[in-house]
Formats: C-alpha cells, structure tokens, sequence
C-alpha cells in the first residue's frame, strides 16, 4: 500500500466519523448538537432526547453502517467472482428469495385466518422468513451449480432462481388484500430504523462472518482476475474458493436483506465508485476502501431521509439510488474509462 | 555435461490424450512419449487441430489424460498437491487477462502468490524475485502502466515475467507468437531461448513459427496424424520429418533454407 492510499485511508475514516455525528444529530426531533454529544454519553437531562439518542438513532447509525459496508462487499465479491460489472449482492437470487419468504409470510398470511395472521405478522417472523427464504434459494442455486463447471452458468442459474420467485410473489400479491399488499410494499422499501440492540447484536454477530470470509477470500479474488485457468495453475483451489466467496457473499447480503429489507443499488454502484476514485483492482485496497465508502454512503443516504426538522422519514431505497445513479454516472463520465 | 543436465524435468509415458464424455472417449493423439530435458528451449508444432493445445492443456491439469503416464521431476502429476505443482509449473495461456487494469509490476507480483501468506503480502524475497523478472524480459521502463496500455507484444512479456515470477522448473506457453508481427515473433521466441539458458528452465511452447522453431529451438515436438516425434531440429530435417506435417498440394519443405515454400 502507497502512501497516496494511506491518505486516503485517513481522509475516508476521518469522513466516516464525521457522516455518524452528523446522522445521529439528525432526525424528526430537533435535537441541540451538545445535548446529542451528552445523551450519547448518557449525561443528558432530557429523558426523552437520551431515549431518542441511545435506543434508536445511534443503533439506526450503526445498522447504516453495518448495511452499507455489508453490501458494497458483497456487490465487490460477487463482480470480481463472475468478471461483471453488472453483478451486485443479490445475482444469486438472495433478495428474491428473501422477499418470497416475506410474501409468504405477509400475503400468504390471509391464508391462514385472521387471528393466525397477526401472531405471524411480528418482526421476528419477517426476519426468520426472509432468512430462510434466501437460504433456501442460495442452497438450491448452490446445488445446482455444485453441478456446473462455469462460473458464468452459476451467475445465469441464479438468475433464474430470482425469477421463478419473482413469479411466485405475483401470484401471491394477485390474490391478496390492499392492506397486505401495502404492508409487503412497505417492507421492499427498506428500512434502517427499529432495531433494537439484542437484535443488532445478532445482525452484528453473522455480519462479522462475512466479512472475515470476505477477509480470507483476498488472496484468491486477486488471483481470480488473471482468470480461472491462470488461479488454477497458481495452486488455488478454485472450487473452494468459489464456494467460501459465496458463503461470505449470502451472509452478509442474506442478513442485511432480512434485518434491513431489500436494499438496492449500494451493493452494485459502491465498488464502481471505489474502483474508480482509488483506481485499482487490488482487493487488498478495494475491500477496505469498499467497507468504508459503503458505511458512508449509507449514513448520508439515511441522513437526507431524515429530511432534517420534517415528521416524515423518506423510503431509503428510493433515496439510495436518487443520489447514487448520478454520482456514479458522474463519475464514469469524468475519468472516460471504466476501472474494471 | 553434467548429471543435472540431463535430468529430465518433464516425461510422458504412452500418454493418450483427448475428450471424456460419458458415452466415450474421443482420442485425439495417443502413444506419446516424451522427455523434455532441463535448461531446454522446446517447441511444439503441428498443424491446426492436430491437438498441440489439447497436450499442453493436459500437460498443465487443465485437462485429464485419458491414459498413460506424466511424470515431472520424476514424480507422477497425480502425485503433487495443486501448491506444489504451482512452484513447479507456471503457463502462458492464450486466454485473455479479467482485469487489464493491473499494472505491470502487480501483474508480475501475482506470480508469487504460491508462496506468499493468507492474504498476498509480498516478502523481501517475493519483492526481488519480482524484479529479477521484470529485469529477465527488459520491461523496467513499463512496470508502472497499466496492462490495457500495453502492446501485444508487450503485454505477452508481462505475461512471461509473470511466469518466471513463479520461480518454476519448467514453463508451458500455448502459442506465445499469436497475435505479433514477425519482428516480434522472432523476439518472443529469442527471449525465451534466452530465458532457458540464463535461468536453466524448461521452457515448453507452442507454435506455427515453424523456421523460427528451427533456428531457436534445442528440441521440436513435431505431431502429425501418424505420431509423435521429438529430437533436436537438425535430425528432424534429416529424416524428412516436416515434410510430413501438412498435405503436399500447397506448400513443401525446404531442407536447404530449413522453411516452407508455397509450390509453385
């Protein structure tokens, strides 16, 4: 590592600290920027605003960092691994099988009686289903390609995946209720709020072993953009490394999916933006580079969601890729050459 | 010479080599038998089709033999752990690079990656044998560009610096001269004879440069649709082998120039 990238290193951690104050001083209660620095600290006279502070901002931060960071890696994996650029975390069908778990749940819900229904409806369960959901359809979609030899053929089966589930969920919302309806729509939207800290423990728990497989794949992502023959005749386990890639890939993305809801775009534009700004594709600098602009990225896109001093909170899927797409539209034009 | 110069690094015992299907093999050559000595620069030509890629593929594991033996250093393919095959076979294939957006030095560097730790740190040995490489294929001046701002030409000696990084016994390179003008060509396979008698590898490629082949190799692996022949180019002219390498309607053998004419 340069000293130019050490810079930038300093320059993005410094930003990072920067884009949490800023987002948890934000939010529909107008808080003083002192007494947000004292309810952090746990000092604050107002009951309320340290309530405000402790139990939802700063876990809210934390779960922005946790879904930024989580799945600009796993959009960076998942590029590398099938040589695309239009790879993201869920070209295995993780979103999709997650959202068919969801639909289950939430549509598939009127099913099974009114009283039923709402013992299922908890947030638990929509974690659990979109959980399984993606599980079930990453297994299968690894099943079949435990069959294939080409890595293209994986990235196609998964695809199809994501479509036959796709299909299943139109056939549920065609035969659902507008209330459920809109309860599914409003779980597609994402959301970074309402985690408590049991449950951004837990969220924190399986992230953390993504990401250390995220660590360990850096040799091989490195030696996979000579090619596989070139990373075969380097004594790398292709297979092997193929698979523990796509475990890391299905943790990190498979989690974020069920705690924060489909999240779009961050996981697809981030490593473009990073490849493009550090002007590498080593993933020894991309991978820490891509953890800490997607951290960032999504406390900005949380904290103009917030729409300072407003009651409404913006979905933040839609304020993702509103201020992403141009950014990285921006970006591609000025340098003219797409870093790949 | 010596007993190490006449250890033999590769050696192939009645290998058949082709396609495995589940209802039947296709046989594309059989009953090979080779013995590539060390320090050697080796050629192997043939026409199109004839199945040059096909042995290199199965040389370097890329591909299964159907039969036979292949030893190297005396110990059978099947016998190393895909590590230790990496320090002892590196390739220069013609598939084309993921990412051209390395820089020359990088790409040379991921020749080391056998022996570097978990996640790729190079050490002062790794560092040196780096530039030991790029100093053997003269590309000092361009270590800092990246691969899509190379020539053809030069990124095919990026590709052999890389190569040579992985410090191995013996080098396969599936038709290293695609691609080049002939000055190029020439220079290609004028590096690489350098290269096995600077550096007493083994170096083992593939081509149509058939005179070129002629005038550098120590050794040429000739295939025809009959069988197998390798010896050093003199012999191989003596016993008209070129002659039988292609039909006889369009071009013919040379022995005085050591090329081919188109017949007239």
């Amino acid at each position: 590592m340069t000293t130019k990238h050490t810079y930038s290193f300093i320059l993005l951690a410094l930003l990072l600290m920067l884009c949490f104050v800023v987002n948890i001083s934000l939010g529909s209660v107008s808080i003083p920027f002192t007494e947000v620095f004292y309810s952090v600290l746990g000092h604050s006279e107002n009951e309320s605003w340290q309530y405000i502070i402790q139990d939802y901002r700063v876990p809210k931060a934390f779960t922005a960092i946790l879904v930024g960071s989580g799945l600009g890696i796993s959009g960076l994996l998942m590029q590398t691994l099938f040589r695309n650029p239009l790879a993201g975390p869920f070209v295995l069908g993780i979103s999709s099988g997650a959202s068919l778990g969801v639909a289950l749940v939430i549509l598939g819900s009127g099913l099974f009686g009114g009283v039923f229904a709402s013992i299922l409806i908890s947030k638990w369960s929509i974690v659990i289903a979109a959980s399984l959901g993606s599980f079930l359809v990453l297994l299968a979609v690894l099943l079949v390609s435990s069959k294939v030899r080409d890595t293209m053929a994986i990235l196609i089966i998964g695809l199809m995946f994501g479509s036959i589930t796709a299909a299943i969920v139109s056939v549920l919302a065609y035969f659902s209720s507008a209330e459920q309806l809109q309860q599914y729509i409003f779980w597609g939207f994402g959301s970074l709020g309402n985690l408590s800290w049991n449950e951004l423990f837990i969220f924190f728990l399986i992230y953390l072993l993504g990401l250390l497989l995220a660590l360990f794949s850096i040799k091989a992502l490195n030696t996979f953009l000579l090619g596989e023959n070139y990373a075969k005749s380097l004594g790398l386990n292709v297979k092997k490394s193929r698979f523990i890639i796509i475990i890391a890939t299905s943790l990190l993305a498979g989690t974020i999916t069920a705690f924060a809801g489909p999240i779009a775009f961050i996981g697809l534009a981030i490593p473009h933006m990073t490849r493009q700004i550090f002007n590498t594709s080593n993933h020894k600098i991309l991978l820490p580079a891509v953890f800490l602009f997607g951290a960032i990225a999504m406390l900005i896109c949380d904290s103009i969601a917030q729409l300072p001093s407003s009651d409404y909170t913006l979905p933040i899927n839609a304020i993702t890729s509103l201020i992403g797409a141009p950014v990285v539209v921006w970006l591609l034009v000025r340098q003219r050459k797409m870093v790949f | 010479m010596t007993e190490s110069n006449t250890h033999n690094i590769l050696k192939t015992k009645n290998l058949s080599i082709g396609y495995q299907t589940k209802k039947a093999a296709t046989v594309i050559t059989d009953n090979i038998n080779l013995e590539l000595k060390k320090g050697e620069l080796i050629g192997l030509v043939g026409a199109n089709g004839i199945g040059k890629s096909t042995l290199l593929r199965t040389l370097s594991t890329i591909q299964k033999p159907l039969e036979g033996l292949i030893a190297i250093n005396n110990i059978p393919l099947e016998n190393y752990t895909a590590l230790e095959l990496a320090k002892t076979m590196s390739l220069v294939l013609t598939e084309q690079l993921m990412s051209k957006n390395l820089s020359v030095e990088e790409l040379v560097a991921l020749g080391r990656q056998p022996y570097t730790n978990w996640v790729g740190n190079l050490s002062e040995v790794d560092i040196s044998a780096v530039h030991k490489a790029i100093d053997q294929t003269n590309l000092s001046d361009l270590k800092h560009r990246k691969c899509f701002e190379l020539s053809d030409g030069q990124l095919q000696k990026a590709m052999i610096a890389r190569a040579l990084a992985q410090d191995t016994d013996l080098i396969i390179l599936d038709e290293p001269t695609t691609h080049l003008d002939m000055y190029h060509k020439a220079y290609i396979l004028k590096l690489l004879q350098r290269l096995a008698k600077d550096t007493n590898k083994t170096i083992l490629f593939s081509s149509h440069e058939i005179d070129l082949a002629i005038q550098l190799c120590d050794t040429i692996i000739v295939m025809t649709n009959d069988k197998v022949v390798s010896d050093s180019p003199c012999h191989l002219i003596e016993q008209g082998i070129f002659e039988t390498l292609f039909p006889n309607d369009l071009i013919g053998f040379d022995q005085k120039t050591g090329s081919f004419r188109v017949k007239k």
